[in-house]
């Protein structure tokens, strides 16, 4: 069984990590940073898929050379780049390479990678995807016989089901609804866009009490001012305090870093009364992750 | 109604060079209201043609006629006389009018005039935007009025993604969300209950990405 269901269904504060494989087949710096950094530390390691639509090496075989390293992967699914057929099918193989933790999203559009004459699929939606996954564990699937009787599966496989949510974004009232809609179709977990306002996030736990999966806040790590307003300009539903911003500009030159660290250090304590976890991304700097466990009292 | 817009006059010359007599065909339905294809931009494309042609010495013989609609045979019937009498057909049409043309008079040779791009509406002055996918299910009943396939950068049928940012899509500061728009709208009206409601994966076999689809009604056979 996953872990991550495991700890999550204990009621332990839970924190996952986050690992981008490469554009190319240079895979092992990936592995290497979180056999180093955050095995042992962090419950799962999510791995992005195809993230920001910039073409690169697979989530699903890097969930498996995770497996392999003894660290429990979260593999991310978007809905992008394949149809309804490829999808499941991927959802087989997942599960036939041991991989039970998947995080359904709808990915960032074509437009915003480096790819941008390709096709967008987008044949299911996050939602059908999610319904899709609960039609497999069932031992059946999308589709159906001439007759209109569902398929059979020849052996159903068993997921943990994820989903995300923003929590800030500026009308949260949808985001909301989407949730609901999400966890309806099975979503069994949550980890959010990156959040840097406690209050505003302690506001939304409010208004998803109702709603009875567990909610891991999204911890990105801010590597120094200009890209806190890189986010603030760019990021939909990402807003980081003036206040966060003066810091990191105020700190020493090649100090950033422990700014960076302090910072999410704090978010994650301030918030941890209000959640269930924390998904902490690093951007590539997993070798920080202890600092900011330690940092957040973890 | 389609909106298409006309090639550019390069790609246009590729067609005709070497001809000696060109027949320019506008047509009178959708791209005449859309201005791109009607008679008096058939009229402005053999003025254009004659002047890059003539640049480069060629004088071939362009004439103009416009039809009511080329997506309908009887219309075409009236040109049969002016298209057997030309070596290039260039038609205004939509690509429909083009294909029907072309499956009429097998021996012509026909060229398209312009790129075919979406069905939409006018909606403001001068300017077109693309509303429909033609998903052959339409859900405009439960959005607001406001169709997620075609207005929704992803074709997302259960509400947003995390990309809207003050009202926009994540694809473009310029183009609204739908999803923004169809929540506004159902919230306005005290509908969200149309929102919260899990809509089923699409049945894409029903749309364009599916097999040609052909209506047929047999009352008019
Ligand atoms: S829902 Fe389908 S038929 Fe209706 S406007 Fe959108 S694409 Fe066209
Ligand atoms: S931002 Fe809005 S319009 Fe753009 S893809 Fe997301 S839901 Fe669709």
């Amino acid at each position: 069984m996953s872990r991550l269901s495991e700890s999550l269904a204990s009621g332990k504060f839970t924190v996952t990590g986050e690992i981008g494989p490469p554009k190319g087949i240079n895979i092992e710096p990936a592995l290497h940073e979180a056999e180093e950094y955050l095995k042992g530390r962090v419950v799962a390691v999510n791995v992005t898929d195809i993230q920001t639509a910039v073409m690169r090496f697979g989530s699903m075989a890097t969930c498996h050379l995770l497996l392999d390293r003894g660290i429990e992967p979260i593999f991310q699914m978007v809905c992008r780049d394949r149809n309804r057929l490829a999808l499941q099918s991927d959802l087989l193989s997942a599960a036939g390479l041991g991989i039970e933790n998947v995080l359904a999203l709808t990915g960032d559009h074509i437009l915003m990678g480096d790819h941008k004459e390709a096709k967008p699929v987008y044949d299911l939606d996050v939602i059908g995807l999610l319904q899709a996954m609960v039609k497999l564990e069932q031992g059946t699937d999308l589709g159906c016989d001439s007759k209109g009787r569902p398929n059979k599966l020849d052996g159903a496989p068993k997921f943990f089901k994820g989903c995300c949510v923003t929590p800030c974004a500026d009308e949260v009232e949808p985001q909301i609804i989407k949730l609901e809609k999400k966890v309806a179709a099975g979503a069994q977990f949550v980890q959010t866009q990156a959040v840097y306002d406690p209050k505003a996030f302690g506001e939304f736990m409010k208004k998803v009490s109702h709603i009875k999966v567990p909610i891991l806040v999204g911890i990105v790590v801010l590597k120094n001012a200009g890209m806190a307003k890189y986010m603030n300009a760019n990021v939909p539903g990402v807003n980081v305090p003036k206040k966060l911003i003066d810091r990191l500009a105020a700190a020493n030159k090649g100090e950033e870093y422990k700014v960076s660290i302090k910072i999410a250090g704090e978010l994650i304590r301030e918030m941890k009364g209000m959640c269930q976890g924390a998904h902490i991304m690093t951007l590539g700097w997993d070798k920080y992750v202890p600092d900011i466990l330690a940092e957040a009292g973890l | 109604m389609i909106v298409a817009e006309r090639k550019p006059l390069e790609d246009i010359l590729k067609y005709v060079s070497g001809r000696k007599k060109v027949l320019v065909l506008g047509c009178g339905g959708c791209v005449s209201v859309c201005l791109t294809g009607g008679e008096k931009e058939a009229e402005i494309l053999a003025s254009e043609l004659r002047i890059a042609l003539g640049k480069a010495g060629h004088k071939p013989d362009i004439s103009v006629r416009t039809v009511t609609r080329q997506c309908d045979r009887e219309f075409n019937e009236t040109v049969r006389r002016e298209i057997a009498g030309a070596d290039a057909v260039l038609t205004m049409a939509c690509g429909a009018g083009v294909q029907l043309l072309s499956g009429m008079f097998e021996d012509a040779e026909i060229f398209p005039a312009m790129n075919t791009t979406f069905l939409g509406a006018n909606v403001a002055p001068g300017t077109w935007e693309e509303n429909c996918r033609g998903c052959g299910q339409c859900m405009l009943a439960e959005t607001a009025g406001i169709c997620p396939i075609a207005r929704c950068s992803k074709g997302l049928i259960n509400g947003t993604c995390g990309g809207t940012k003050d009202g926009k899509c994540e694809v473009s500061k310029d183009m609204d969300c739908a999803w923004y728009l169809i929540y506004r709208r159902l919230k306005a009206r005290g509908r969200l209950d149309l929102l919260m409601t899990v809509r089923p994966p699409v049945n894409w076999a029903r749309s364009s990405a599916g097999v040609k689809r052909t209506m047929t009604r047999k009352e008019l056979a």
